[in-house]
């Protein structure tokens, strides 16, 4: 009976039910009930990031493992991810907790993570830019808008701006106030109609893709 | 000009040099960058997992309040772990049909709800042109989405409108996520110049 699919199905109509109900019935006992499927969901989603980091880490010590092309990055990948969830424990045992100030664990985040993250995504600035010259040539009425408008956008957010016309960053906040607001609403209620008939697909069964 | 003499600190100017040196070519330094963050991010992320949830969630429920409810998730959990048993495998079936269960039923409500707040704010209070401008583009900018009619007439005339409202969208969102990258580069390059090397304060 557990081999098939049926239960499963089910646990997923339950909770979905449960879920849409105690929003409109907030009260005993389905106020308690999505209260405590939520912790739960916490709980269990967890594992699932788990599965990816076991994913992950076996990918990586296989490559090691077969001296793969690159495998020393791969040692250094499962180093540094060892070396922070031992520093984590040694931490939380120091202090009672690994996000303490004084923590080692905290400056891996501040010396480690923070900088490697934000040159990461600063990086893409440069590239952006270079992508953005050979997608956005004005080659049509809308790739021209597009580009007009990233450009006012651009220079209504510096001093720069404001040293071409006092009136370039308004007209930058009425750009992103009205014409990109109404885009932005449109897309927005598109993806939610959108969300809205894949979760009822799933919750009444028909969609079952999840579970193969 | 005074050069940091904090270890910390050249740590991440070194680390932020090795992430910059992509712009010339990829190179070991900017792997060895690369690898280790996705390496170190990976720990963090279970250490907060370990802290906010099997901790909080779990641990002191079970230990302090008697609570073994919590122990079904728990069980639950490790079902995913079936996965790896090719004879038990569908036991982690379970699992995921419940976190796609309430995934799915806590977006329900929450569409609606997003659904009723935008076309709420989309009803013009005022009649000026910005509101108008504002129901138009929505109008607009769905009937570009709405593949059911073919857009020909006056529906292809409406979508076409929509496409503007999408272009000036994507060119607004392109050139703002360009200014956050340029403003987190600045960040780097201050960091570099007056936190390491002391040049600028």
């Amino acid at each position: 009976m557990l081999k098939g699919k049926g239960i499963p199905i089910f646990i997923t109509f339950l909770t979905g039910m449960i879920m849409i109900i105690s929003f409109f019935i907030p009260h005993k006992p389905f106020g308690d009930i999505e209260k405590i499927s939520l912790t739960w969901y916490s709980i269990i989603a967890g594992f699932t990031m788990l599965l990816g980091v076991d994913s992950l880490i076996g990918m990586h010590f296989r490559k090691l493992k077969r001296k793969d092309e690159n495998w020393f990055f791969s040692l250094v990948l499962i180093i540094g991810f060892t070396a922070t969830v031992v520093v984590g424990i040694i931490e939380t045992v120091r202090f009672g907790t690994a996000f303490d100030e004084r923590s080692y664990f905290t400056y891996i985040y501040n010396y480690f993570i923070v900088p490697l993250q934000s040159t990461m995504f600063s990086l893409l600035a440069f590239f952006i830019a270079s992508a953005a010259y050979r997608a956005f040539r004005a080659r049509n009425f809308d790739a021209t808008l597009l580009l007009i408008t990233a450009i006012i956008v651009m220079l209504g957010r510096v001093p720069l701006g404001e040293q071409i016309s006092p009136y370039l960053p308004k007209f930058t906040e009425w750009i992103m106030q009205v014409p990109q607001m109404a885009a932005k609403r449109g897309i927005g209620l598109g993806i939610s109609l959108g969300a809205l008939g894949v979760s009822i697909r799933i919750i009444l069964g028909i969609e079952r893709s999840y579970l193969s | 000009m005074a050069i940091s003499t904090n270890f910390w600190i050249w740590i991440a100017a070194l680390l932020t040099l090795a992430i910059y040196s992509f712009l010339y070519k990829d190179n070991p330094f900017y792997k060895f960058a690369e690898y280790l963050l996705v390496g170190i991010s990976i720990g963090y992320g279970i250490s907060i997992y370990w802290h906010n949830t099997i901790i909080t969630k779990v641990y002191n429920p079970l230990v302090y309040d008697k609570n073994f409810l919590v122990l079904i998730p728990l069980l639950l959990g490790l079902l995913m772990f079936s996965r790896f048993f090719k004879n038990v495998s569908y036991l982690s079936r379970i699992p995921i049909a419940f976190v796609v269960g309430a995934g799915t039923g806590l977006s329900v409500p929450s569409s609606f709800e997003f659904l009723f707040k935008q076309i709420y704010a989309t009803m013009p209070l005022k009649l000026d042109i910005g509101s108008l401008i504002i129901v138009v583009g929505v109008i607009s900018t769905l009937v570009y989405f709405f593949f059911s009619l073919e857009h020909k007439g006056f529906v292809g005339k409406v979508s076409k409108v929509g496409i503007t409202f999408i272009m000036v969208a994507f060119g607004a969102a392109f050139g703002y996520t360009i200014m956050a990258r340029v403003s987190l580069f600045i960040g780097r390059i201050q960091f570099l110049l007056s936190d390491w090397l002391g040049i600028i304060k």
